[in-house]
């Protein structure tokens, strides 16, 4: 594929904005990198308050991950839809994946809290504190897509997208895929994987 | 006419179809439920390597269909990848300082 097809190409040929994407994401991979290695050596420093296996709801979880695996499709089929110039379908796709990310992010809230009411606090343990810190980033970089999202919908309405549309879609859908490789990575080595 | 014009040109640009993403998700969606499958049935010394494959395989399929690193130009997939590989180098050295794999 050419990417002069997608706008804003360098003299290499390539988009800029998408060269400026992937790095930023490569460099996501050492923040999220640091806080999956310090909740995997803290995990098992519990200090008195609940082990990960007495409070991990692993149904609930796993459903709250399939949700997100689902927003990546309909993530990748807005973009498919954006290229194709089919506004109609961008937004609907747009739409439905920002739901169902809020719907991760309720069930986060709701496992913090439910969390929280049988005695795990931030600062109760080690474990608490690295397992707030990776999951809680993570949350907020969800909150950060919808929020994306749901700009880019009210954009999309009033036709007044700032350079290519498709390529402004696809950059707000890698950043989505992305935040849903990390919670895969996550969601094996915290919930999975027993002390 | 239109919209099979615009399918050859998303496919010819990202390699896949709709119906393609599909078939993706749905196999995504067959290894999380082995994932979790793993949380129940007793797996014995194969439950850990399982599992981290599974991982992995998920974890490349999402970057190279979902985000096209796989059609893309190869200049990104070195973007990621140099950053994927620097952490886990740099962390796997960290939690080997800590002795973390000595248990």
């Amino acid at each position: 594929m050419t990417d002069t097809a997608h706008g804003h190409a360098s003299s290499t040929g390539i988009s800029n904005v998408k060269l400026g994407m992937w790095a930023f994401l490569g460099s996501e991979c050492l923040l999220f990198g640091g806080l999956i290695s310090t909740y995997m050596l803290y995990r098992g420093r519990v200090t008195g308050g609940p082990r990960p296996s007495q409070i991990f709801d692993i149904p609930f979880t796993s459903v709250s991950s399939f949700v997100l695996l689902m927003s990546s499709l309909t993530m990748v089929l807005a973009v498919s839809a954006a290229h194709k110039d089919d506004d109609r379908k961008t937004n609907l796709w747009l739409t439905v994946t920002a739901l169902l990310g809020a719907t991760f992010v309720g069930g986060q809230v709701y496992e913090f809290t439910a969390f929280y009411k049988e005695g795990l606090g931030f600062s109760t343990s080690l474990f608490g504190s690295s397992f707030y810190t990776l999951t809680g980033f993570h949350g907020v970089h969800v909150t950060v897509g919808i929020i994306m999202l749901m700009s880019l919908v009210g954009i999309l309405k009033r036709s007044s997208v700032p350079g290519k549309k498709a390529e402004v879609v696809e950059m707000i859908g890698l950043y989505w895929h992305f935040v849903d490789i990390v919670w895969i990575i996550i969601f094996t080595l915290v919930y999975l994987i027993p002390v | 006419m239109t919209t099979n014009t615009a399918d050859t040109t998303h496919e010819q640009q990202h390699g896949m179809t709709n119906a393609g993403y599909i078939r993706i998700a749905a196999i995504l969606a067959a290894i999380t439920g082995l994932e979790v499958s793993t949380y129940y049935v007793d797996f014995g010394v194969l439950f850990l390597p399982a599992l981290l494959i599974m991982m992995v395989i998920k974890f490349v399929m999402v970057v190279s269909y979902f985000m096209h690193l796989k059609f893309d130009n190869k200049m990104f997939s070195f973007l990621f990848y140099a950053g994927l590989v620097l952490a886990v180098g740099v962390y796997a050295a960290f939690l080997a300082t800590f002795k973390f794999f000595i248990q």
